[in-house]
């Protein structure tokens, strides 16, 4: 076979492993880049004739130490240098380079990249292009694509971002159980937050953005295979593969979201949900719910409803009030109190928003759902009102037209009345 | 003579594939496939799931359910059995009852994603 594009999804699958292990070989991000880079140009050479190395990663951190140590080398920076021979000679040292390297140094190794490109100092944006460049090896103009800005723009944000992270250090010593787990849950976070960047996107951006998803689906996997007894990590892939699963149905041809309800349910990926829904069955044997198991519960059962009207809104309102218990916020009671209307009506569910009226004052969806309530309950006056209110917050056109329907409707009924 | 073919690869690799890069590596399976059916009848063909997705129940009298790493690398895959289950939990019960007649290595349950019965094939 003549195709190499297996050289070029092994260099991509191993990308995040090298680059940590240079990484804390180097002490410097730019160096351990270059140094990949330099590995990745030998294995295009050496692959195609002697086929993949029996540990990829091994044999690129290996080749990558040598080229930057060569490179630092001739910048006469450094003097002690190991012997080239023995460095030269792969086929002894490839398997004791893998021994050495346990599945522990590379974990640790990939969590600090991760980690660092989640910087609090950085803003969210920042933290994404990091992760972006740097963890999945996207380059530049890819994901100024992806973000809709100037390549020039992107490429001085990275280094920005990159010179931040530099001045503020990075620590190289193995984690503690604790700083682990804490930063497991800022990667995660930052994973979550790639992939809505990329399925937020409507209109002719979400054919551009889609790749942000599959990337953050990517790091997802990473994580997973890193940590396969964390059940957050279950959840968070299996709420991505959802959500990933409904992107045929989820815009119109106009490219307009279609609401989950409205949705065309043949549309959806069936094997990506059955994916998920493993995951989740995996991760529930913990007995550990966290948000995104939450999360990817609820998105489970509207993947097990055939149509909208077969929706358990009973079991997606449980799941809400877990979620409000272990992450109160008064946008989960606003999602909650819609499952509510499902299933015990919309008195109920309004009783239980009235309270978030100073809370979500300029918030879009509380206006919007209030005024669905207030509509089904026959209140027209009120509801009125409370979609004029939605549509002053509207952040598109396409949430401030959608409402607008309402209105039209409401128009309409109220020409039908009597005077 | 009956034979299994079992398919290994590097499941990062292929977990990171874009969906128009799956397909097409499937369709150049199904191409294969053809090749093949035209000499020799097929038994079922399936694709599994990551083991992202996997159980493990380490054999023994009283079986331990790790969510991985898998079998050591100095194991061989010696067998699998196919079965239909209501639930990861009935899956898992089965695996056990297969891990209590041996002492060592143990039973992977891995979720199916996609099965073609020998009947469809063409």
């Amino acid at each position: 076979m003549n195709d190499l594009s297996w050289i070029d999804q092994a260099l991509s699958a191993a990308r995040p492993q090298v680059v940590g292990a240079l990484m804390r070989y180097f002490r410097d991000l730019d160096t351990a880049e270059e140094a990949f880079q330099e590995a990745c140009l030998r294995a295009l050479k050496n692959w195609p004739q002697k086929g993949p190395p029996r540990d990829p990663a091994a044999w690129l951190i290996f080749v990558g130490r040598n080229a930057g140590v060569d490179d630092i080398r001739k910048r006469g920076r450094q003097q002690a240098l190991p012997d080239e021979e023995t460095l030269s000679d792969l086929d002894d040292t490839e398997p004791s380079m893998a021994e050495r390297l346990d599945n522990a140094d590379y974990r640790d190794d990939v969590l600090r990249l991760l980690f660092i490109c989640c910087h609090p100092d950085l803003p969210a944006t920042q933290q994404i292009a990091m992760a972006l460049r740097i963890v999945s090896g996207l380059t530049v103009p890819e994901i100024a694509r992806a973000f809709l800005v100037s390549e020039a723009a992107m490429e001085q944000r990275i280094t920005r971002a990159k010179r931040k992270v530099a001045a503020a250090g990075v620590e190289f010593e193995t984690p503690s159980a604790v700083d682990r787990v804490e930063r497991i849950a800022t990667v995660t976070a930052m994973v979550y937050l790639l992939f809505n960047e990329g399925y937020s996107a409507s209109g002719g951006e979400a054919h551009i953005r889609e790749p942000l998803c599959d990337e953050a689906i990517r790091l997802g996997y990473l994580l997973l295979r890193m940590y396969p007894g964390e059940p957050e990590l279950m959840g968070l892939v299996a709420l991505m593969l959802f959500q990933h699963a409904r992107v045929p149905a989820r815009l119109d041809a106009e490219g307009e979201i279609v609401l989950l309800d409205e949705q065309d349910r043949s549309l959806w990926r069936g094997s990506l949900m059955a994916e998920a829904a493993a995951l989740i069955e995996k991760a529930a044997r913990h007995n550990r719910p966290g948000t995104y198991q939450l999360q990817a519960a609820i998105a489970y059962e509207h993947a097990k409803a055939k149509q909208a009207v077969d929706t358990d809104w009973r079991a997606i309102d449980q799941y809400y009030q877990m979620l409000e218990t272990l992450q109160p916020s008064p946008v989960i009671t606003l999602n909650r109190a819609v499952a509510v209307s499902k299933h015990a009506g919309a008195t109920d569910a309004l009783q239980l928003i009235e309270p978030l009226s100073g809370s979500l004052e300029g918030y879009f969806h509380f206006h919007g759902v209030r005024g669905a309530l207030l509509l089904e309950l026959g209140r027209s006056r009120e509801a009125r009102a409370a979609f004029e209110k939605a549509i002053s917050c509207a952040n598109t056109t396409a949430e401030a037209s959608h409402i607008r329907r309402h209105l039209d409707r409401l128009q309409k009924g109220a020409e039908g009345m009597p005077a | 003579m009956l034979y299994a073919l079992l398919c290994y690869n590097n499941e990062a690799a292929v977990c990171g594939l874009s969906k128009e890069d799956d397909e097409a590596m499937m369709s150049r399976v199904r191409a294969a496939e053809e090749k093949i059916v035209a000499k020799s009848k097929f038994g079922p063909r399936l694709r599994l799931m990551p083991t992202t997705a996997a159980t493990f129940v380490k054999a023994g009298q009283d079986p331990l359910v790790i969510d991985g790493p898998f079998a050591e690398t100095k194991e061989q895959l010696l067998g699998f059995w196919i079965v239909d289950c209501a639930s990861l939990e009935d899956a898992i019960e089965a695996g056990k009852h297969l891990a209590r007649e041996r002492e060592f290595g143990g039973v992977e349950v891995r979720p199916i994603s996609a099965y073609v019965p020998p009947a469809e094939a063409t």
